[in-house]
């Protein structure tokens, strides 16, 4: 017998964003979803689902926590962005980027959400300027390791020298699980394939990166293979995804506020396509981590345009897998 | 992303003001997974029936706001919300003829986290409700 672990179950509402695009889904319905699966915690994008943010009203707030109640979920995570390029013809100033992200740390603290996930392109300069206002609302700020970056990145060990040597315990990781993405997802290679890529071209592009040969070698090849932009633009996304050894994660597990459970297709055999889960999750038991596992599934962009997306029914089949690896009993035992 | 649904099926009319039909439109969401402030969409252009509309000519209208494009690209008091579906306008003296039109929609946003503008397309043939 497996002790039970303590890793908790969560989803990001991103998961949900074609329902909620085409308003099948709203918010409320979107907490919902994700507790019926029994994924408490709950992690949001305020620009996506709470229209009117930055200038959210009392009445929104507490409607919010009425729902946290009524569906006795968790606030977990609020993630931010920083639009750096809101002026046409200059970047906003230094001072204008701090202003921005405090504006996302207080939102987070009134959502009650403990991590605030960092777009990863916010430099440890920045984020060891925002210290003392992550402090005063006790909102943790970690920066999302997003594919192609990967831990051992040396824009990511910038930050990990930035976070040692200031002992800060409110800069850290929201590692997305796309650094781990051992095949390119089979939903993007039949996507490109659907806007006239040639099969042989693509099947290369997938073997070879499975296989690790490097980007440079594989976008070359597809071009000597006489391929086209379409070709080359699917050659490319091997530049866009990597995959780093998940045992990786064990050396950041004190840094790791959050997770960011990316994945792209839930097979019918209870695996992700791309993500190998089964290689992750143990590795995160080992470590002990004891943070939120928040599903980010992003599979719809790739199959909207030929098919219906069902993204409750992607998700639920994530957590059905979260679920076995992490020995908890199953919901539905029957 | 989302590119299939930036044009959004009904509504696309010609409009009448004091008896003349000053133009035609039609709505329009945001081929992007959040909001965006009017002041980072970098441009939008239209081409129906095979005929780039000349940019002075569209209007951008958002919850009853009218905008031409450069002043949309001075606004930073608006988000077009994810998924919200706003109106394009064109500006053209006698509208469109009834009957089946192919207009084509491409929106590029300037995207802080990305090297470059990011571009959706959507080309739709609808018949014109006159």
């Amino acid at each position: 017998m497996r002790s039970q672990s303590k890793i908790k179950r969560g989803v990001s509402l991103y998961s949900y964003q074609e329902e909620y695009f085409l308003r099948k889904l709203s918010l409320e319905q979107c907490i919902g979803e994700a507790v019926a699966i029994g994924a408490y915690g709950i992690e949001t994008l305020a620009e996506q689902m709470m229209p009117g943010f930055p200038n959210l009203s009392e009445d929104f707030y507490e409607k919010w926590h009425r729902w946290m109640s009524k569906y006795h979920a968790v606030p977990v995570c609020h993630d931010m962005f920083l639009d750096t390029k809101r002026y046409k013809g200059r970047l906003l100033s230094e001072q204008e980027c701090i202003e921005s992200v405090v504006r996302d740390l207080k939102h987070a603290a009134r959502l009650g959400c403990k991590v605030m996930r960092v777009l990863v392109f916010v430099s440890p300069e920045l984020l060891e300027k925002c210290l003392p206002y992550a402090e005063k609302y006790d909102v943790k700020m970690g920066i999302e390791v997003h594919a192609p970056w990967h831990f051992d990145h040396p824009w990511i060990q910038r930050h990990v020298e930035m976070i040692q040597r200031t002992g800060t315990r409110h800069a850290g990781f929201v590692p997305d699980m796309g650094i781990f993405t051992k095949r390119l997802p089979r939903v993007m290679r039949d996507r490109a394939e659907r806007n006239g890529a040639n099969p042989k071209i693509l099947d290369y592009v997938c073997d070879a990166y499975e296989h690790g040969v490097l980007s440079e070698y594989i976008v070359a090849e597809a071009r000597n293979m006489g391929g086209k932009p379409v070709d080359i633009g699917f050659a490319e996304a091997s530049r866009h995804n990597v995959y780093s050894p998940p045992r990786r994660l064990l050396e950041y597990v004190p840094y790791i506020f959050h997770i960011h459970a990316k994945f792209y297709e839930m097979l019918d055999d209870g695996s992700e396509y791309s993500i190998p889960y089964e290689k992750i999750i143990p590795v995160l038991l080992q470590g002990g981590w004891d943070g939120y596992l928040s599903s980010e599934y992003e599979g719809n962009r790739h199959i909207q345009d030929a098919y219906p997306v069902d993204s409750i029914e992607q998700v639920r089949r994530q957590h059905a897998m979260f679920r076995r690896l992490l020995g908890e009993p199953s919901a539905a035992a029957a | 992303m989302f590119d299939r649904y930036m044009i959004v099926e009904s509504g696309f009319r010609n409009q009448r003001e004091d008896g003349q039909v000053r133009g035609f439109e039609f709505g329009a969401r945001l081929p992007y997974y959040r909001g965006l402030g009017l002041s980072m969409v970098e441009d939008i252009q239209v081409k129906v029936d095979g005929q780039p509309v000349p940019r002075e000519r569209l209007r951008f209208v958002l919850r009853g706001r009218r905008y031409t494009l450069e002043e949309m690209e001075r606004t930073y008091d608006a988000v077009w919300e994810m998924g919200e579906v706003a109106r394009i306008e064109v500006v053209q003296p006698g509208g469109l003829p009834s009957g089946p039109h192919t207009i084509e929609l491409t929106e590029m946003l300037r995207v802080s986290y990305m090297p470059f503008p990011i571009a959706g397309r959507d080309t739709k043939t609808l018949a014109i409700a006159d």
